[in-house]
């Protein structure tokens, strides 16, 4: 028999589709999962990043997909806002697998406003110079931040601050 | 939920969807052609932000028994849409749509702000998430109005001819419902008027630091009708662009 704990192990092999270095339990997206062992089905949910993040229904058939390979027969898989994501919410795993990545993890953010003052301080995720400054608050990606390494002259992303 | 408390949340959800729908899709139209690649990014960027929080508002009017999103979004004419007209102009030059997106993400910024502990759970739930995407919105805005206010002859003057340009148009953002008294006294927020002067308090220190005048109060006419479906010339193209791969084919499935 399944249990709860075994799928939010196997969880932690299901990665970020743009990020596949972090995965979803350590990026703190997944909120509840629970197993009906008397018919071996399961529910998982989860919250998105960002209302516009165009991974999600990507991700939604990944984390179907890993829980069926374990052996669940039928899983329901749904994304809701119940809880809002921050990015406090990612585990230090996950902070160390954006460092991997090449991306500064987020600094910690309590909820006041996004200020020059917050996104200039970051270490460059290369050097670890502190010598960086902030060249636009928009990435590639809805959650990243461009940053421009002055100490070893490199450009690199911030996974910015949301919360 | 009594009738009238849905009808009234109904109608608010209506006219934050649709400014948000409209505003993304005329952001988007910087994508490729921003001044200089950062702001391409960053137009594009919040257009992102803000057709995801449409959904997300289509989606909890489809749980009150509205159509589904893709038909509220893609099968309405103008007459139906809610946004104020701000919103709808096209994207103009650099200046115009930096001043547009400056007053309207400061206004939204407080709007979702207030509305994090609506008595309506759903919408308290968003707010809280849109929040968090739209502290960026404000500091884009901020930014750069600052600093084009600051910068060259020519790049304050832009400003502030913009700043006039847009103000008028601003103040219809806080058209008010005819259920405004009803969203009041139910706690599903405090209202347009007080946001308006929310509104204020936020935007005239920033301008006066970037060195820009606001039109003074005596001219100020603001431009309403947005909220009940009368729009510019400038919407049915919009929508005519918009829904244009939709029509082709209504029922594909993607």
């Amino acid at each position: 028999m399944v249990d709860e704990k075994q799928i939010w192990k196997a969880l932690e092999e299901v990665m970020d589709p743009e990020i596949p270095t972090i995965s979803m339990v350590d990026l703190g997206i997944i909120t509840h999962v629970q197993v009906n062992q008397a018919d071996n089905t399961a529910t998982v949910t989860l919250i998105p990043t960002f209302s516009g993040c165009p991974a999600l229904r990507v991700m939604e058939d990944m984390v179907r997909e890993k829980v069926l390979s374990i052996g669940i027969k039928e899983v329901k898989v749904s994304t809701n806002f119940d809880t809002a994501w921050t990015t406090d919410r990612i585990t230090e795993k996950g902070r160390k697998a954006l460092l991997q990545h090449g991306l500064a993890p987020p600094p910690e953010h309590t909820g006041g406003l996004i200020e020059l003052s917050v996104l200039s301080d970051v270490a460059c995720p290369y050097c670890q110079s502190k010598n960086t400054r902030l060249t636009t608050p928009f990435g590639p990606t809805l959650c990243r931040s461009m940053h421009y390494c002055d100490n070893c002259l490199q450009a690199f992303e911030q996974f910015k601050p949301v919360g | 939920m009594n009738e009238k408390y849905t009808r009234a949340v109904k109608e608010l959800l209506y006219k934050m969807a649709d400014d948000l729908l409209i505003l993304g899709h005329r952001n988007s139209e910087w994508t490729g052609i921003g001044p200089m690649l950062e702001e391409d990014i960053s137009f594009s960027s919040m257009a992102q932000d803000k057709i995801g929080q449409s959904l997300a508002l289509y989606q909890l009017l489809n749980n009150l028994g509205e159509a589904e999103p893709d038909t509220v979004a893609f099968t309405r004419n103008q007459q139906q849409f809610h946004n104020c007209q701000l919103v709808e102009y096209p994207i103009g030059e650099y200046d115009f749509s930096l001043m547009r997106h400056f007053l309207f993400d400061n206004a939204e910024l407080l709007r979702y702000d207030l509305m994090m502990d609506s008595s309506y759970e759903p919408l308290a739930k968003l707010a809280r998430k849109f929040k968090g995407e739209l502290k960026y919105h404000k500091f884009h805005g901020d930014t750069f109005v600052m600093q084009l206010g600051k910068g060259t002859a020519e790049s304050k003057r832009r400003m502030q001819d913009s700043l006039n340009f847009c103000w008028n148009l601003a103040l219809g953002i806080f058209e008010e419902s005819p259920y405004e008294s009803t969203l009041v006294d139910e706690g599903i927020w405090k209202g347009e008027a007080y946001l308006k002067l929310r509104w204020l308090e936020a935007v005239e220190p920033i301008l006066a630091e970037a060195g820009l005048t606001i039109p003074d109060s005596s001219t100020w006419k603001p431009v309403y009708g947005g909220r009940t479906g009368k729009h510019t010339e400038n919407l049915q193209p919009l929508l005519e662009e918009m829904t244009e791969v939709f029509r082709v084919d209504p029922g594909a499935e993607w």
